[in-house]
């Protein structure tokens, strides 16, 4: 039985005590009319808010939903959607699946550790992104391919990652043209 | 009542009983590891299968949670069952070799090596404990965390808990931790099958209270030939 | 639209929409799809939409928006309606002229693909290599509609087959013809779906029963269900409400996994216009059947697409198969019975009620009917998804449809099923694509995923890649599925970076065929079979890692160095592209790298145009 956590250095900065508004999870366990069974909706919609799984809002959802702290915290870290981290403004994926690897995908996630300076599953200093691995997309057929926040670029390589992090810098995310003018370099 | 066909005899059982009750009742000798009698069977540790089926469709299945089915055909020691206990056994004592339990079972089998990278870990993952702490205290203050190869057991968010009453029967059913082999007390040691693992005596910085009790240590003494 | 309460009511307003008269001339179909999105077919859309409404054409020429149409090397792509032409990855700035041509009823021959053996301009979509051996019946539809309008669905002739069925008011029909028609599990396993209604059906429905449609593609490399679901929603909301009227049940569920977006919004959508229009909730079409279907999003784990622990992760729980027996159709989802089929699978339903199970089997081969949607990806020039008849030859579908290797070295092996397949080496091409073929030769079906791998694919590096993916999405809880899986990566680690030896490729082969035997659910059973078929077809791969400590692939790289031969012209474009920097040298010179900085990335290699870096 493990008791320690075991904690990537450098990360204690990011976790911060957050303020949950118990009203706020109150609701989203009712809007799930309380069942069991929508634990994963309900973590979801937490998540949505908070950007990770606060402590204090998997008790507040123990409590009200009359499931044991255990299980909750059994599915919340099952499942690799779920952080238990906050995590940064922007969300970049690297896709790893068989499509993307055969085309030299992890070379692409390596780089995008190496110019964020974290690896995969951790967050920046400053708290500006957050890089996770995901197995599988499913655009297999554009890869390799890199996310940003549900955003796809398409066809990447090595070279055009300090480009797509500059764009997420930007912000300048919300309509495809940039995304064509991305892929077209 | 069911009637089934274990090793080629003939058994009748009340619906509901599994496969290692009705192997037990005929008297043959199934190894169990994540299996206890008074707390519900989990399936974990594999190494309870047995052989059901005929042909192409044979297939290996957990004895603890089979339940005994009409006609079924079970064979509890074929070479199929074997060749299976054999690895998994190399398996354990790879990630456990100080757990008595896993030595023990491991020396009756005639394992005398593992060929992968030794490990030592503190836990198997059987979740005898869980089940323990669940079923018999009925204080659920630890369970199952994250998955694969990252699956831990411990207390919610890793802190102390509140329902935890310290009984200590996490501890007392534990195969890995509570019950490691304990070398200075010569009537419990086994048959000097581990010699082919690595000494403790090198490993001290592991596990310091643990002593070599043959002097001179016959591990190493085999190890010189 | 209006709710219909009647079967008559549908018939009419059916009637109305086919009367109405149509002044369009043509219509300029997007896919777009989230492969079509990314590829920039959202800004294709708002150019053209601006030039349609710039040039008075509203009402002359149509826009169609649709999901994937599976040639997804050529997006963003456009398919101009009626005569079917195919306009392959579209530059915005030929919009314009391409609109005057569709005005005109004209093809810019310029802007076409062409034959890759005489070179003509193909203009039509079926004169196309990658179309011509296909037989669209599923993909065909995402061309046709709109997949948000359920106006465009019904024009198309949907919701006809769940007319068809409430009239005739015979639940065993239904079952009986999806049993004739020799339907199976399109998801993997391929067990015949018509049994496992027939037996779904059989059981009690008083404390409820459940139909689920299994949308969890967890298979790296797999996107068929995605499309599907994306550019046809109602098509599998008509599925299950057949299925339903034929066995009882009396809720549906999608489990969808959380990583398709698109597909969860146009699905909701469209449940939401199926209920509008009086086609799901209670008493459908004024008849005393109810049925609604909710959806459940996954969070992120591959195993949930095993049966039992799709349905723990339904009821809130870690997604933890359990044994079978009990199967869920006896007891699932609450310990009520529970009927999971694949996208693909719900697909077809309507299909097979709409065209006779008859059709339907005859396409295909005995045992194997119908079609089967594969997303052919890797090392191929057209990747896409194809949909071909069962029985084909893996052959075919690389050269002829594939159109074969995209680079220059020679294809390897094709890579089937995902993380519980195997590879096929090439000397075997010729096998035909069946579920009984294909676990022949130790891979299996799968959901429909095909990686093509040429000569520059390292086989241990797939094994090892497949063990790390697995290693992390096996639940963790039988010991031989979590350690067997984790030392047969230690193992092949080992062997990539020449640390191997040859005992350790037999204890690979013995521990390999343990953890087959002796996992308790698919994951875990079918956890060795990216091992088992490198060992059986590589072998000699394997032993050259091990043996010469090389890696004739040129992938592990631990056992590769990078070198500039005399090629090189010094143009410094590799040096522009290093990540580390390892790249020194003056302009107009030979460079040279530095074997201890360089990561081996291939970005030099990629770059350089004079095949100056070898490996």
């Amino acid at each position: 039985m493990k008791q320690e956590t075991k904690s990537p250095a450098g990360q204690e900065n990011v976790c911060l005590q957050q303020d949950i508004n118990t009203k706020d999870i109150r609701r989203i366990v009712e809007i799930h009319n309380n069942r069991p069974g929508r634990l994963l909706a309900i973590l979801g919609d937490i998540q949505s808010i908070y950007t990770y799984l606060p402590e204090e809002s998997l008790r507040i959802v123990a409590d009200e939903t009359g499931c044991s702290l255990v299980d909750i915290y059994g599915v919340a870290t099952f499942y690799s959607s779920f952080s238990m981290r906050p995590r940064g403004k922007h969300l970049v994926c690297a896709c790893l699946g068989t499509a993307c690897h055969v085309r030299k995908g992890a070379m692409i996630a390596e780089e995008l550790e190496r110019q964020l300076g974290i690896k995969a599953g951790q967050t920046t200093p400053d708290r500006e992104f957050t890089l996770e691995t995901v197995n599988c997309l499913g655009a297999c057929a554009i890869g390799p391919i890199v996310t940003v926040d549900g955003h796809y670029f398409s066809k990447v390589d090595t070279s055009k990652v300090k480009h797509i992090l500059e764009k997420a810098r930007t912000e300048m995310l919300q309509d495809d043209e940039s995304l064509a003018a991305a892929s077209d370099k | 009542m069911v009637n089934l066909v274990i090793n080629g005899l003939h058994v009748s059982v009340e619906r509901g009983t599994t496969l290692l009750e009705a192997a037990k009742f005929l008297g043959f000798p199934i190894p169990t590891l994540c299996h206890i009698d008074g707390l519900s069977p989990y399936g974990a540790c594999r190494l309870c299968v047995v052989e059901i089926g005929e042909d192409s469709n044979a297939k290996l299945v957990s004895s603890c949670t089979y339940p005994a089915e009409e006609g079924l055909k079970v064979r509890t020691a074929s070479s199929r069952v074997l060749r299976a206990r054999k690895m998994i056994l190399e398996l354990l004592l790879a990630s456990c070799p100080q757990s008595k339990v896993i030595q023990d079972l491991a020396s009756a089998h005639g394992i005398r090596q593992q060929r992968f990278k030794q490990e030592h870990d503190d836990c198997i993952l059987c979740g005898l404990c869980v089940r323990m702490c669940e079923e018999q205290m009925m204080a659920k203050a630890i369970g199952f965390r994250n998955r694969g190869q990252k699956r831990t057991i411990g207390t919610p968010f890793d802190i102390k808990s509140e329902v935890c009453r310290l009984c200590g029967g996490c501890m007392y059913v534990c195969p890995a931790c509570q019950l490691r082999c304990t070398y200075n007390e010569p009537e419990k040691a086994i048959c000097g099958g581990c010699a082919n693992l690595t000494p403790p005596c090198v490993e001290k910085e592991q596990f310091d209270d643990m002593m070599c009790y043959m002097d001179p240590c016959v591990a190493c003494e085999i190890k010189k030939d | 639209m209006d709710k219909m309460e009647s079967i008559e009511q549908f018939k009419t307003f059916r009637k109305k929409r086919l009367g109405k008269r149509d002044s369009v001339i043509a219509t300029i179909v997007v896919p777009a799809g989230t492969c079509g999105r990314a590829s920039g077919a959202g800004r294709i859309i708002h150019i053209i939409e601006q030039e349609l409404a710039g040039k008075n054409l509203i009402g002359k020429i149509a826009m169609r928006v649709t999901g994937c149409h599976g040639f997804c090397e050529m997006e963003p792509s456009l398919l101009i309606e009626p005569e079917n032409t195919f306009y392959p990855k579209v530059d915005p700035y030929k919009i314009p002229s391409i609109i005057e041509a569709v005005v005109r009823r004209e093809v810019l021959e310029e802007l076409l693909l062409k034959d890759p053996h005489t070179g003509r301009p193909l203009a039509r979509q079926d004169e196309l290599p990658f179309y011509s051996k296909q037989v669209r019946t599923i993909l065909s539809r995402n061309e046709r509609i709109d997949p948000v309008s359920i106006e465009s669905y019904i024009d198309d002739g949907g919701y006809s087959a769940t007319v068809r069925v409430f009239e005739k008011a015979e639940p065993k029909w239904i079952v009986s013809e999806v049993k004739a028609s020799g339907l199976r599990g399109r998801g993997g396993a391929g067990f015949p779906t018509g049994l496992k209604w027939e037996m779904f059906a059989s059981q009690p429905n008083g404390r409820g029963k459940y139909l689920v449609c299994n949308a969890d593609e967890g298979d790296p490399g797999a996107y068929m269900d995605r499309s599907v679901l994306e550019g046809n929603p109602h098509g599998i909301i008509e599925g299950m409400i057949i299925g339903a009227y034929g066995t009882g049940a009396t809720e549906g569920i999608l489990y969808v996994r959380n990583e398709y977006p698109l597909a969860i919004k146009n699905f909701d959508i469209a449940l939401q216009q199926a209920r509008q229009s009086g086609l799901l909730g209670k008493n459908i079409l004024g008849t005393d059947f109810s049925f609604d279907i909710t959806i459940v999003r996954g969070a992120g784990a591959f195993v949930c697409g095993e049966e039992t622990a799709m349905i723990h992760s339904i009821e809130g729980k870690m997604g933890e198969p359990r044994q079978r027996p009990p199967f869920p159709i006896q007891k699932g989802i609450k310990g009520r019975p529970t009927a999971i089929n694949n996208v693909e699978t719900w697909a077809n339903i309507p299909v097979i009620i709409e065209d006779g199970a008859h059709a339907f089997s005859s396409t295909g081969t005995k045992n194997n009917c119908g079609t089967k949607i594969f997303s052919l990806v890797g090392k191929i020039r057209n990747t896409g998804l194809v949909e071909v008849p069962m029985g084909i030859s893996i052959k075919e579908i690389i050269d002829d449809i594939g159109g074969g290797p995209s680079g220059k070295a020679r294809i390897k092996a094709v890579q089937t099923g995902g993380p519980s397949g195997g590879c096929i080496p090439a000397d075997k091409f010729d096998i035909p694509i069946d579920y009984d073929s294909l676990t022949k030769v130790g891979s299996i079906m799968g959901s429909g995923g095909m990686i093509v791998m040429d000569e520059n694919t390292c086989m241990v590096d797939i094994a090892k890649y497949f063990m790390n993916f697995l290693k992390d999405e096996s639940c963790g809880k039988c010991f031989t599925c979590r350690k067997g899986i984790q030392r047969m990566y230690e193992i092949l680690d080992d062997i990539s970076k020449g640390r191997g030896t040859l005992e350790q490729l037999d204890l690979l082969d013995e521990l390999a065929v343990v953890v087959k035997d002796t996992s308790m659910c698919g994951l875990g059973q079918t956890a060795s079979n990216p091992v088992l078929s490198t060992l059986r077809y590589f072998r000699d791969e394997y032993i050259e890692h091990v043996a010469k400590k090389h890696c004739p692939a040129g992938v592990c790289r631990e056992l590769i160095s990078y070198l500039i031969n005399e090629n090189c012209t010094g143009c410094r474009a590799c040096v522009k592209v290093c990540p580390v920097g390892a790249i020194t040298g003056l302009k107009k010179e030979r460079h040279t790298i530095d074997t201890v900085k360089c990561i081996k990335c291939g970005a030099c290699r990629s770059t350089c145009k004079f095949e100056a870096v070898d490996v």
